[in-house]
């Protein structure tokens, strides 16, 4: 089953038989607006079924053509800093797996363990001002985008230096500064989210007349295909030209539930010509092809070109939470990912094409580890929130709570900001 | 002595002393638009009040000011019944409000000339423009708000003003386009949600729950939520269970949302405006039936207090708890009450979620009674929680048990003689208000 999806089909093809599967259409100029009837561009659909039979191209090779005097997709710089970033998911995860089964966080925590070449790939290439939406498998992708690992870590031992004040825990990473919207416990929901904060971008260029070419990427699972706010979200994507990636982790399960057994079609990708926009698969275990495709679906969405939807065939080394005993899952499927972790192939390239060495390579996971041992410590001797906190960030205006009956505001009353005030 | 007060919606108002015999309210000149306060044998305390009124003081410093609103001396009036029923741009289907209290333009002299009349959806509509003019972070999505101007005319207008991006047509996928409501507004727009019905919410109710109400909170305060989730609810004339739904009743437990409902081209702009420049996020419930209600409100620009509650007739036997268009029914039944010689207190709430206990609070304490008249349903819906908040504050000043009129818990009929049925009618509110003041 896992073998249908190694195909991959690169986003750009040089020759007829690689054309994307994606209607032609014909650009609207830049300050008009798609949704309205005025300018509504007639769509033929393309029915490329040659597609589907074209031959197998792998994105190095596709990027080997376009690029002749280079073959080598990434700097040495890059290479560190992703290879930094996939060491830093992976150490992280582990140690929240130690700190649950020490009883130092609790509730559901959901780790990103062999996943991460899909969170660097994508979130490397952002901006501070891009936007980032989550589920609940958020860690990494707070990390990536540039969340320290202390607040992480404290927001999962519910400390009151945590990111979201301990208020929010394992599912709910938010941080404005570097514009990571969560974190969101159900699934599905996050992707409306993600689609506002596209339209963000496009109204303050459109509308506020503003220099913005903010991208938003939204992280889900295969699970979440098959639930309506994704389809929702694309349609009004497609419809808008919204500046936004959809990135589907297809790890193959949700849950116990095998993504086979609950699609019809599983082929992910196929979905987003059915609106309208590009729909591609990569190989989700390798870093560079996530991140070439990822740089091409983010330009195009910088360009105004609108939306694109990018599968990732990846896979979790756990269990869907760590209270999942993960007994459905073949040891043998296991085996055949493990093999490919993505950190191990990001590293032989590195070593393979003279970018790095092992000391230098050694060197980072030394500085990594250093950094998640003090976030640990950090986060243990943080306080826990006091009782004041409890009523403290329910409104962002607390007049909200309304007028008592002695006729003030209850949050003027003292009790409110001692947190004992009922209300 | 009896007195005849009519109190108009402009500024001014007068004070006529009229004989007892005649019904001031079928046959008197200003018959179109007054309130009767008659007092019978009301005591010194109402008598004494009344000697010392001096109407200009009562120029309600409250529609300019924000917070000063809780002492104003604002009241609507209730209509008397054929004549305007006349003066209506409404037909037969209109019928029961016209009834009861529609704003109509007063006859009297007095009239300043300041203010201009419209109807209530021109009222949304107009603070909702203003609002846009203001900031350009307000933008409004929603079902056919552009170009075909809101299923209910509110938008009217606005998409050729402002354009199709800041008034967005969405396609029919609510739960989403009130998610990416919530996004923009997590990333510094202030979009007003529109549901064609607020049952159609229903669908949203992921969005508004988790998201809406919640991500301030789980975010530890770094993204604010201004939204303005609106759109017409309520019973209306006959157009089915699922188009009649109460969605107050649903949504007043999800911490983190405001809700206030609006009842008069007066505190509709008022609201809306107030509700837009809100940072939390505000659910504002209009009424199908009350988008045709006339009123003249002032030029200069204004704002209700979202957290208030508004006085709609003080009085001195009962305070009457309502909101929406029950306010209409309830003023009905209190012209009826007024001649059998009660005299009931009338507060609008207005502020669903939090409840204005001050004002209903005082109110308590003066009359002792307490009756709630609602359009929600029976179980767990607005009357419910009030019942629960009164009880639970001021126990010790009620002479009676509260009694609360909801709708039936039935799914709304379709057939106009079980819908009427279902609400609750200004003659059952008589006999509560008989009831309760034994």
């Amino acid at each position: 089953m896992a073998t249908a999806f190694s195909a991959t089909l690169p986003l750009h093809g040089s020759s007829q038989e690689n054309r994307l599967l994606l209607p032609p259409t014909r650009l609207p100029p830049p300050s008009s607006f798609l949704g309205s009837t005025r300018s509504l561009p007639i769509r033929r659909l393309n029915h490329a079924h040659a597609a589907r039979r074209s031959p197998v191209v792998a994105v190095q090779e596709i990027v080997k053509e376009k690029k002749p005097t280079n073959s080598l997709l990434i700097t040495k710089e890059e290479g560190l800093v992703l290879y930094e970033d996939m060491i830093l998911g992976r150490s992280f995860e582990d140690m929240c797996a130690q700190m649950y089964y020490r009883g130092k966080m609790f509730g559901f925590v959901h780790l990103y363990n062999g996943q991460e070449a899909v969170s660097t790939g994508f979130i490397k290439l952002l901006t501070k001002s891009d936007s980032v939406v989550s589920t609940y498998r958020d860690h990494v992708h707070a990390l990536s985008k540039g969340v320290s690992a202390r607040a992480v870590m404290s927001e999962l031992f519910g400390k009151v230096t945590g990111c979201c004040r301990g208020q929010g825990g394992s599912m709910h990473m938010f941080s404005k500064e570097h514009n990571m919207l969560g974190g969101f416990a159900f699934i599905g929901e996050g992707i409306p989210v993600a689609t506002g904060a596209a339209f963000t971008s496009k109204y303050k260029r459109e509308v506020l007349k503003q220099d913005c070419d903010d991208v938003t990427v939204a992280f889900f699972g295969d699970g979440t295909c098959n639930n309506g706010q994704f389809y929702e979200c694309l349609n009004m994507a497609a419809l808008y030209k919204l500046p936004i990636i959809f990135v589907v982790e297809n790890n193959l399960w949700a849950i116990g539930m095998s993504h086979l057994r609950s699609t019809s079609d599983p082929e992910i990708w196929k979905k987003g010509p059915a609106f309208g926009m590009p729909g591609v698969h990569v190989d989700g275990m390798d870093v560079l092809k996530v991140r070439e495709v990822a740089k091409e679906a983010v330009t195009r969405a910088r360009r105004g070109e609108g939306p694109t939807l990018v599968e990732c065939e990846t896979y979790r080394f756990r269990g869907h939470s760590l209270a999942d005993p993960d007994e459905l899952r073949d040891a043998a499927e296991k085996a055949k990912y493990a093999a490919r972790d993505p950190i191990t192939a990001l590293k032989k390239y590195l070593i393979e094409n003279k970018l790095a060495n092992e000391g230098e390579l050694k060197t980072i996971e030394k500085k990594i580890d250093d950094l998640v041992e003090e976030a640990v410590e950090f986060a243990d001797a943080s306080p826990q929130p006091g009782r004041s906190q409890l009523l403290e960030n329910v409104f962002a205006d607390p007049k909200g709570f309304g007028i008592g009956p002695d006729g003030r505001y209850r949050c003027e009353d003292p009790k409110f900001t001692e947190g004992t005030a009922q209300v | 002595h009896k007195y005849l007060f009519i109190f108009t919606e402009e500024i001014n108002f007068t004070a006529i002393l009229t004989s007892p015999s005649i019904s001031p309210l079928r046959h008197s000149p200003w018959g179109k638009k007054m309130a009767a306060r008659i007092h019978g044998g009301a005591g010194a305390g109402a008598a004494t009040a009344l000697s010392t009124f001096n109407p200009k003081k009562l120029v309600a410093p409250s529609r300019t000011n924000l917070p000063a609103a809780r002492s104003s001396k604002r009241c609507i009036v209730a209509a008397a019944g054929s004549d305007a029923s006349k003066s209506l741009r409404v037909g037969h289907s209109q019928k029961l409000i016209a009834n009861a209290a529609v704003a109509t333009k007063a006859e009297t002299s007095a009239t300043t000339g300041t203010g201009h009349e419209l109807l209530l959806f021109e009222a949304l509509q107009e603070g909702l423009e203003e609002e846009m003019d203001r900031d350009p972070h307000v933008c409004v999505m929603g079902e056919d708000v552009g170009h075909y101007g809101g299923s209910y005319k509110v938008t009217k207008g606005l998409a050729d003003k402002f354009g199709d991006l800041r008034v967005l047509d969405t396609p029919i996928c609510e739960n989403a386009f009130t998610g990416m409501g919530i996004g923009a507004a997590m990333t510094g727009l202030r979009p007003v949600i529109e549901g064609m019905n607020m049952g159609f919410l229903l669908l949203a109710f992921n969005q508004i729950s988790n998201n809406c109400g919640m991500l301030h909170y789980t975010s530890g305060g770094q993204f604010t939520i201004p939204v303005v989730i609106r759109g017409p609810g309520g019973v209306g004339r006959q157009l089915g269970a699922e188009h009649s739904q109460r969605l107050e009743s649903y949504f007043q437990s999800i911490p983190g949302i405001q809700m206030v409902a609006c009842s008069t081209p007066y505190n509709a702009k008022g609201l809306m405006k107030a509700a837009i420049r809100s940072e939390n996020p505000v659910i504002l419930f209009e009424h199908v039936l009350l988008y045709n209600l006339k009123e003249k409100i002032p030029d200069e620009e204004y704002i209700c207090n979202l957290e208030e509650a508004e006085m709609v007739r003080p009085g001195e036997h009962i305070t009457i708890l309502t909101y929406s268009r029950m306010r209409y029914h309830v003023m009905q039944a209190a012209k009826t009450l007024v001649n059998k010689g009660y005299d009931p207190e009338v507060i609008d709430i207005r502020s669903l979620k939090p409840f204005d206990l001050y004002t209903i609070g005082n109110s308590v304490k003066k009359t002792h009674r307490v009756l709630i008249v609602e359009e929600c349903m029976r179980t767990g819906g607005i009357g419910a929680s009030l019942t629960a908040a009164i009880n639970e504050n001021f126990h010790d000043y009620l002479d009676a048990p509260v009694m609360c009129l909801s709708s039936q818990d039935v799914p709304t009929p379709y057939a106009g003689t079980l819908e009427e049925w279902t609400v609750v009618q200004p003659a059952q509110i008589v006999t509560a208000v008989e009831q309760l003041c034994q």
